[in-house]
């Protein structure tokens, strides 16, 4: 069994697994960003939220439906030009992380905004009731009531993107997953591909256990 | 201390607009402890939430502690508010925060400092009893603790008027008596204003001072909470008075009554049967009244049915007594008790009854 590791393609090895933690880290936080002030702008403006708006919430939410509905694939070339304008290239493990994001964004959105509909109204109303600002009531209600919640949907967020990063070879992102078509696929290395699954296989159990583990020291329901 | 006047509140609803406030007017005094009760949906939970406007009447003032709520832009509401103090059905403590958390958050949305926050809350821990309990949250609290941890929160800005949102209705009989007894004494202690909706006539009963009933989004009855159950004017009154006290005859009490009535017409004239029903509170409830009606109205009296309970300290009851006699003594009888502050009403024995 992995015969055909040379010294050479255990470099290339290492290199893909730092490319692919790059992209899935600095896209997940990137996508975490946008994605959870997005979720709460949601939340607030959907009906019975504190700043109900039924036009905005609609545009908003139209906005991440038509992102988080087109192929990920589709995604990443449709958006080169706004991809090179962002970071002067449109291939390379930096330029992958763009499109990443603004697919991840949409995604943290969704499930964001689903676990702050989890916290109960009557928080809500106790704290208004209490004198508390817009801003403090998502800040000392919202967010931490829900906190379990997020922990789990950026968890999803993260294995996802992993999946996703696999995509980005078509414009040369790099990573494990293009190391597996390119080697273990084009130029039939059985032994590469079985070794890019598995190591992908340990780097999801990682991260789900991770995710587990914060979501039970956070959670006092 | 609270003023709403002239109160209208209409949500849309899927079939048209629900009309569920219609022209509220209540006056509620500094330092009373008042019960608002009526059946769900009658629209007590609209009414207390216009008190600190989480509800927005569409129409009408809100007056609290001399400041008109209704006439404050989002900042001067936010600072009034923090005057006034709610506890909920359901608790609504954030499961995030410990106990002595919870109970910290009004002082730090209002920007107290680690130090100060510290100073108020233990002593609030200590009066509603939780100082041990400081560290747990509250899934680990039991449903009486969970409702003194809102308590202690309702508390910790020092407000001055405290609204009670059927802050009774999920806990057992035994922890409601509780509840209410720390409700009781934080009325007197602290000289707080009390406010509370409910649909049992129990926590009117042990707690409040005056009463007001709503139905159908309009208040219908209020006085003191004595005055209320001994003389009960309107019928959904009535029905939630009956629920405590039962007013109503057992079948088998009018039977026996209709049978005695038989026998003294078959007997020949002279003699009058009536069933009577006697209501007292005060004072006339310690006069030896029925033995007074043996001696000077020679009266065969038989007490069928009864109850005596106590409101605010004052003894109030009511009986059903048979009375018989001639009719002269039975009306003389009648006075008697009339002026006695006895209210009396014949109770009709035919079986049209309900």
């Amino acid at each position: 069994m992995f015969q055909n590791f040379s010294e050479a393609l255990l470099e290339l090895f290492a290199v893909s697994l730092w490319e692919t933690l790059v992209m899935v880290g600095i896209s997940g936080a990137l996508g975490a960003l946008i994605g959870v002030p997005l979720g709460v702008f949601l939340r607030l403006t959907d009906r019975g939220g504190v700043l109900e708006n039924g036009a905005v919430n609609k545009t908003v939410g139209w906005l991440v439906n038509a992102v988080r509905s087109t192929p990920f694939i589709i995604l990443l070339v449709a958006i080169i030009p706004f991809t090179r304008l962002l970071t002067g290239s449109s291939i390379g493990t930096a330029a992958a992380v763009v499109p990443l994001t603004i697919a991840a964004a949409p995604f943290v959105a969704r499930l964001v905004e689903a676990s702050l509909r989890e916290v109960d109204n009557g928080l809500i109303e106790a704290a208004q009731a209490m004198g508390a600002t817009t801003w403090q009531i998502v800040w000392k209600v919202l967010l931490p009531e829900a906190m379990p919640g997020i922990i789990a949907g950026l968890t999803i967020t993260l294995v996802s993107l992993t999946g996703y990063s696999a995509m980005a070879g078509a414009i040369g992102g790099g990573g494990l997953g293009d190391l597996g078509i390119r080697y273990g696929y084009q130029r039939f290395l059985p032994d590469v591909m079985l070794a890019v699954v598995l190591v992908l296989i340990l780097f999801v159990q990682a991260v789900q256990s991770l995710g587990d583990w914060a979501v039970r020291r956070l959670s006092h329901r | 201390m609270i003023r709403l006047e002239h109160i209208h509140q209409t949500y849309p609803g899927p079939q048209g607009p629900v009309h569920a406030l219609r022209g509220v007017d209540l006056h509620i005094r500094a330092g009373e402890i008042f019960g608002i009760i009526g059946r769900s949906g009658a629209g007590k939970s609209s009414l207390v939430r216009t008190i600190n406007l989480l509800n927005r009447p569409s129409q009408g003032t809100v007056t609290v502690a001399g400041q008109v709520l209704t006439a404050l832009d989002a900042a001067g509401l936010r600072a009034a508010r923090r005057e006034i103090g709610m506890i909920f059905q359901h608790f609504n403590l954030l499961s995030s925060r410990t106990v002595f958390d919870n109970v910290a958050l009004p002082l730090e949305l209002a920007g107290l400092s680690r130090a100060q926050i510290r100073e108020r809350v233990s002593p609030l821990l200590a009066l509603v009893g939780l100082d041990t309990l400081a560290d747990r949250y509250p899934s680990q609290i039991s449903g009486g603790q969970k409702q003194r941890v809102g308590i202690a929160r309702a508390l910790a800005s020092r407000p001055k008027v405290l609204l009670s949102d059927e802050a009774t209705s999920a806990l057992d009989p035994e922890t409601t008596r509780s509840i209410l007894a720390l409700l009781q004494k934080i009325n007197r202690e602290l000289g707080l204003t009390i406010v509370l909706i409910t649909h049992q006539m129990q926590v009117v009963k042990q707690v409040a001072d005056r009463v007001a009933v709503i139905e159908a989004g309009r208040i219908v009855e209020q006085g003191s909470v004595l005055e209320v159950f001994t003389r009960p004017q309107q019928a959904i009154t009535r029905s939630l008075v009956d629920e405590i006290l039962p007013q109503e005859l057992p079948a088998s009490v009018l039977d026996h009554v209709r049978q005695l009535q038989g026998q003294l017409s078959a007997a020949g004239a002279g003699t009058d049967g009536r069933l009577l029903r006697l209501s007292y509170a005060g004072d006339s409830a310690y006069q030896p009244i029925l033995s007074q009606l043996i001696r000077d109205y020679q009266l065969d009296l038989s007490i069928l049915h009864g109850q005596i309970d106590e409101i605010q300290n004052q003894t109030f009851g009511s009986l059903a007594v048979f009375v018989a006699g001639t009719p002269s003594h039975v009306a003389a009888a009648v006075e008697h008790l009339r002026a006695q502050g006895v209210q009396v009403e014949e109770v009709a024995t035919t079986h049209q009854q309900d």
